[in-house]
């Protein structure tokens, strides 16, 4: 296809943000996986770190055993297994992967600025040319559905974490209800954004039990989404 | 607005669907799972023409709640759980004094402080009440974002009707799952100078003529007056008892399982009754919808093939007792629960459903 590798391969960490409810979560854990899945793999370890302390349901470290699985340790909460626990409090384990030369770490930042406010107190490893910020974009979602609304958001999230966001994912879907002219739509008006801001898109999600990839056309790269955080009764 | 479908965390939509459906108010206090309405309330009713005020409490919040409603103004409140309990007094407060307050519960596990999963415990709290002496709260149980959506929307003047409070009972998961919604047209706030007419009974100021004072007092010395009052109150509730019944069924024709289940439970049941299909086995389904007027005679459709009706419940058994005035003595009842927070698999439904029917 010759389209660039999804994620550049001189930033080593990864920092998910957006709205909350942007799927940051769905797409940091599809990201890993299917970065654990590639031959090509620039770094020796890849790790998830979960920041989202203001989410009490639906977190990525729920999903632990199945990046484990993978081969992708997740670090985040004090209380490891206390996924439940209501408490705002991080591990000092989270900084091992994040020292960790050879590791490549996918941050899940929480959402919002207020949600992306946890960065700061990691601000040491954040250097500008090992990081890529990324913001997970859906144009379905209330508060975001046009490009000033997303921009609005996007400009708070830097200016909270004093962060610039250097490319923008565009996650534009209705779960199970999300047709081709949603992703299309949201395509479009993430090149928009994208173009407004400076930014570079770097690529589609598509939920992937809804869709196969040459469905949509869209020339830029796609990730495919397993709707991991979805449990099927949910869409009963 | 347009009619366009988008993607709403539970609590987003459920203050949104409270605004648009003309709620001015909104008092309350902090507590998850459902923090995301009092935050969207805080920016939201401010720039479109109504206030929000953060409370020191629950029980300041229902208070403020009690006293904007005598004024006539339109309020909708939220809590979780241990939150809703400390509002128990003003409930009582509300429904002696006939003022209609929209309040809605995103309820976790219990008792005391419990847990912030989700639960269903707080069925009896919802429709037996915790506050004292004799009165009724009209309760309705979504089971999906846009269900809750609807039913919110709709109670903002159904409160008004009734001169009640109205209250929602969302578990959790409704709360902080994300689906796709359509929103209603909003309905614009009553303007100030047309409470008087709409709300005649509310304490709008009665100027240099005493003959308009009103008085809202749930304080009734007099015996005959106070039984009087609860009497008049109770022909209210027996009319809402005919017209407020909700419920949905589905299968019950041939089912030998008939289950019961309301909010999040119903749909975990129904993937349960897929499952239980592929194994041979029939099953229905009766979700009532108001849990309070409670859909008895949705007892009345179960089939002659029914075995056994069984209660699915995220507690240690609570709407099984209203599950038992509706069987009677016709059908074995059991129960299919788990509590504290956790939620059974679909699959744990059926497994648990099917060893039941074998073990008759």
């Amino acid at each position: 296809m010759g389209n660039p590798p999804l994620v550049p391969d001189n930033k080593r960490i990864l920092v998910m943000t957006g709205h909350y409810g942007s799927g940051k979560t769905e797409v940091a854990v599809s990201l890993a996986l299917r970065l654990a899945a590639e031959e090509h793999r620039p770094y020796k370890r890849l790790a998830l770190v979960d920041l989202d302390i203001i989410n009490p349901y639906f977190r990525s470290r729920e999903k632990r055993a199945l990046l484990e699985d993978a081969g992708i340790p997740v670090y985040g909460s004090v209380y490891d297994t206390e996924i439940t626990a209501e408490l705002p409090a991080l591990s000092a384990t989270v900084r091992a992967p994040l020292e960790d030369k050879d590791c490549r770490v996918i941050i899940d930042a929480g959402g919002n600025d207020s949600g992306a406010r946890v960065l700061n107190q990691f601000k040491q490893y954040l250097v500008a040319k090992d990081i890529a910020v990324l913001a997970v974009v859906n144009f379905n979602r209330y508060e975001t559905r046009t490009t000033p609304q997303a921009r609005a958001h996007l400009e708070a999230i830097e200016a909270e974490t004093g962060l610039v966001i250097e490319g923008v994912i565009n996650n534009t879907h209705l779960l199970r209800e999300t047709a081709v002219e949603d992703i299309c739509r949201g395509y479009a008006l993430a090149q928009k954004l994208c173009h407004e801001m400076g930014k570079r898109l770097f690529f589609t999600t598509y939920p992937a039990p809804v869709f196969s990839p040459h469905e949509l056309h869209i020339s830029g790269n796609l990730l495919p989404l397993g709707l991991h955080m979805r449990a099927s009764w949910l869409d009963r | 607005m347009t009619r366009e479908k988008v993607l709403m965390k539970g609590n987003e939509a459920f203050a949104e669907a409270a605004i648009r459906g003309g709620a001015q108010f909104y008092f309350g206090y902090p507590i998850t799972p459902q923090n995301e309405i009092p935050e969207y309330m805080s920016r939201e009713l401010p720039r479109r023409g109504g206030a929000f005020l953060q409370a020191e409490s629950e029980l300041a919040a229902i208070n403020m709640a009690y006293g904007a409603a005598a004024a006539g103004g339109s309020v909708f409140i939220s809590s979780s759980s241990p939150g809703i309990a400390l509002m128990q007094e003003g409930l009582s407060f509300l429904c002696s004094a006939e003022l209609p307050v929209v309040l809605l519960n995103v309820s976790r596990g219990g008792p005391g402080i419990g847990g912030i999963q989700p639960g269903q415990a707080d069925y009896f709290q919802a429709t037996r009440g915790g506050g004292n002496g004799d009165y009724r709260i009209i309760v309705f149980a979504p089971a999906s974002i846009q269900e809750a959506v609807g039913l919110i929307y709709e109670a903002i003047p159904l409160a008004d009707t009734w001169q009640n409070p109205v209250a929602i009972f969302a578990d959790g998961i409704l709360g902080q799952m994300m689906e796709p919604v359509v929103l209603p047209e909003p309905r614009p706030f009553t303007p100030y100078d047309e409470i008087a007419e709409r709300k005649p009974w509310a304490l709008t100021g009665y100027g240099k003529d005493p003959a308009r004072r009103r008085f809202i007092k749930s304080l009734r010395l007099q015996p005959e007056e106070l039984e009087a009052h609860v009497e008049k109150l109770f022909e209210k509730y027996a009319r809402a008892e005919k017209e407020l019944c909700r419920y949905e069924t589905a299968d019950l024709e041939d089912a030998e399982i008939v289950f019961v289940a309301f909010g999040t439970v119903s749909r975990l049941t129904r993937e349960a009754m897929e499952i239980l299909e592929g194994r041979g086995i029939k099953a229905g389904l009766i979700r009532p919808i108001s849990l309070w007027p409670f859909p008895y005679k949705a007892f009345d459709e179960i089939g002659k093939r029914a075995k056994v009706v069984i209660s699915a419940e995220l507690s240690m058994g609570q709407m099984i007792d209203d599950v038992r005035i509706g069987v009677g003595r016709r059908l074995p009842i059991r129960l299919i629960h788990r509590t504290g927070g956790m939620v059974p698999s679909s699959l744990e439904i059926a497994d648990r459903a099917e060893a039941i029917l074998r073990g008759l």
